[in-house]
């Protein structure tokens, strides 16, 4: 494949997986109708939880997944000297993702509570930047096929990837969605980072903002209409708490 | 019997999550064959606790990538069973649509993308690209129809976004259903295609009895609620769940392990088959029979099989759901719901097995004590039990440590499992 004379690239690409579903590395595998692309475009060196290759230092380290126990520090680390980009994929390694919700409670107790007088290794979950540096962060919960497609289509040619800085509330317009508020609804759209393509409002749930905040959001005006509407600061504030992306916020 | 044999398999690649192999034989002896899920725990059942109704299905969908669609059916037939809340039958429709939905990806994923590899001597399905780019298609195809399901139905595959309590956020709209449809009826060759690979796979002959354990079928095949069964011939309701369960913590895993009438049960495609084969609909028996299964099977490499088996069938039952929908055209889809204290238990069939999810609420509909018993987590007992099984069969033959490995591994992976699901 040429474009504009040039030859492409093909990077080497390895995927690693910390603590979280796994469902960022199933959106690789997905979007079907371009899948046999997207693997040919570039080259798998290392992919778990689909391969049992494994082939040498990467270009592209993609990260799914927080950091949640001390070993995990470690293999982050070794991950970050091997790779020349380190990209974390998904709100769990953007953000710590839902993980982060239990620093909210006592670890210890949380051991006891499921593990009874045999406690696990646990640390309070935190995103892959607070560990090792990033040189770029996909956010969603999960992430975006199409999106982590575009992200590689620069990459190979060595183009700048700009996140929209608008919210999601734009991508509701553009697909004629109709407003959540209006259905009576909490949605975080109107200050979460767009590029999902807004799938949640469309399917009938206000946003959640896994995605974190969109740039120079406009907290105080949301908080204005939000309350306007009859949703509690207790409600707004968990909701922007979920994903982590909003930490701080409220 | 070889005297000395040593496998040691960090983290075991083509499965969802983090697992160890070890195997040691000495002076012909077998020392060790253990399985150990060292998946990091993230203590979902602590993270539930205070949660509001409203978004407990979208925090119970997190716990699994793979099969999010059936933790969170899971979570919110708990939460209305708490709250007596009984969903239109619309969405009853919609909901096991979107189940079939899943099952069809989750198998499908497992069969063409995790397991076949090993019976065609690849390490993944990307040398295929090139090799067999036919089969990728077939592959892509199947799974990007089952997704499609998903997304109509559920708005998204991976954490769904229309399913809630009281039932489902919407209906989709009958061009959608009909275009899924005819994808479905045309998807039936495709199935017969990977029908007649699997013919030439030589599945491992290994057999290790155990006690199988999943919903009770009273009409049909069962995916969503109703009774327990288990092979041994323990029946209980939903609710009493805990008995037959029996979790309990393993020093050397971060998932628990759980028993009934005996050392370990297994749950998933095989168990559901056995358990339920005769509610199979009329495509699925054949397919069965084509690839020499018959009920009462104790090979867990045949789970594979069942699981082809299973797709046919819920192909063939999706057909059924979008006539029925297409028949009905304006049912409710959702119910008022109002919270109230008490407690509900919420069984489904995930892909890889009977789950459960237990809240208790208090008045005003925040959780107060949360339980969710995963299928892996299920299984893990078991898996461990049929790997010494297994060594003891092959290590006295003669075959090469290598080839034990191999055995080992996929043995693993013919329970298709999810271990970030079973430590969750």
């Amino acid at each position: 494949m040429r474009y504009l004379g040039l030859d492409q690239k093909r990077p080497r690409v390895a995927v690693f997986d910390f603590t979280g579903c796994e469902g960022c590395q199933l959106q690789l595998a997905n979007k079907e109708e371009t899948l046999a692309d997207f693997l040919k475009a570039v080259e798998i060196v290392r992919f778990r939880e689909i391969s049992s290759a494994e082939d040498g230092l990467p270009d592209i380290a993609l990260i799914d997944g927080a950091v949640t126990r001390p070993d995990e520090i470690e293999r982050i680390k070794t991950v970050r000297e091997r790779a020349d980009m380190l990209v974390a994929i998904g709100s769990c390694a953007c953000f710590g993702g839902v993980n982060q919700m239990k620093n909210a409670f006592d670890l210890d107790e949380a051991n006891r509570e499921v593990y009874g007088d045999k406690p696990k290794e646990t640390i309070a979950a935190r995103p892959i930047k607070d560990v090792v540096p990033v040189d770029m962060e996909i956010p969603g919960c999960p992430v975006s096929k199409p999106e982590a497609e575009r992200v590689i289509q620069h990459l190979i040619w060595d183009v700048p990837y700009h996140f929209p800085a608008y919210p999601v509330c734009l991508e509701c317009k553009q697909r004629y969605t109709v407003c959540l508020f209006e259905k009576g609804q909490l949605c975080l759209g109107p200050i979460t980072r767009a590029g999902c393509n807004a799938p949640c409002p469309a399917g009938g749930l206000g946003c959640w903002g896994c995605r974190g905040p969109a740039a120079d959001p406009n907290y105080e005006e949301f908080f204005k209409l939000a309350g306007e509407r009859g949703f509690s600061e207790e409600e707004i504030a968990e909701r922007l708490n979920f994903f982590g992306g909003f930490k701080g916020v409220l | 019997m070889k005297t000395k044999l040593e496998i040691d398999v960090h983290h075991l690649t083509r499965i969802e999550g983090h697992g160890d192999i070890k195997v040691r034989v000495e002076n012909g002896e077998i020392k060790e064959a253990r399985w150990d899920v060292v998946e990091t725990p993230r203590f979902f059942e602590v993270m539930f606790k205070g949660k509001h109704y409203s978004s407990v299905g979208i925090l119970a969908a997190r716990i699994c990538g793979i099969c999010s669609i059936a933790h969170c059916l899971a979570s919110l037939r708990a939460t209305e069973n708490a709250f007596g809340v009984a969903i239109p039958e619309t969405a009853a429709k919609l909901r096991l649509l979107a189940k079939h939905g899943e099952t069809l990806q989750s198998h499908l994923l497992h069969l063409l993308f995790l397991a076949a590899p090993d019976y065609l001597n690849v390490p993944s399905v990307l040398p295929l690209l090139e090799k067999n780019p036919e089969l990728i298609q077939i592959a892509a195809r199947l799974k990007g129809l089952a997704n499609r399901m998903c997304d109509t139905v559920a708005g998204r595959t991976t954490h769904p976004v229309s399913l809630l309590v009281g039932g489902t956020a919407a209906r989709p709209s009958e061009d959608k259903l009909i275009a899924i449809r005819g994808d479905l009826e045309r998807s039936l060759d495709d199935l017969s295609a990977v029908r007649d690979l699997f013919k030439t796979f030589d599945i491992p002959d290994f057999v290790r009895e155990t006690e199988f354990v999943s919903l009770k079928g009273e009409s049909s095949y069962p995916f969503i609620g109703g009774r327990l069964m288990s092979s041994d011939g323990v029946e209980k309701a939903e609710h009493d769940y805990l008995v037959m369960t029996n979790e309990y913590v393993d020093q050397n895993n971060t998932s628990k392990w759980s028993r009934l009438s005996r050392e370990s049960f297994a749950v998933g495609a095989l168990a559901r088959y056995n358990n339920n084969h005769r509610f199979l609909n009329s495509g699925a028996p054949a397919v069965a029979e084509q690839l020499g299964l018959s009920p009462g099977c104790h090979n867990p490499f045949m789970m594979n099989v069942a699981q082809l088996v299973e797709c046919v069938h819920c192909t063939h039952d999706s057909m059924r759901l979008i006539d029925e929908l297409l028949e009905a055209r304006d049912g409710e889809t959702v119910t008022a719901v109002t919270p109230k204290a008490g407690e509900g238990v919420g069984a489904v069939e995930a892909p890889r097995g009977i789950l459960y999810h237990h809240y208790e609420y208090d008045k005003n509909g925040r959780i107060v004590r949360a339980n969710c018993v995963v299928p892996t987590t299920q299984n893990n007992a078991n898996i461990h039990n049929d790997l010494g099984a297994l060594v003891a069969q092959y290590v006295s033959e003669r075959t090469t440590d290598k080839d034990i490995e191999r055995l080992c591994s996929m043995l693993v992976r013919a329970y298709d499992p999810c271990l970030s699901c079973s430590v969750h």
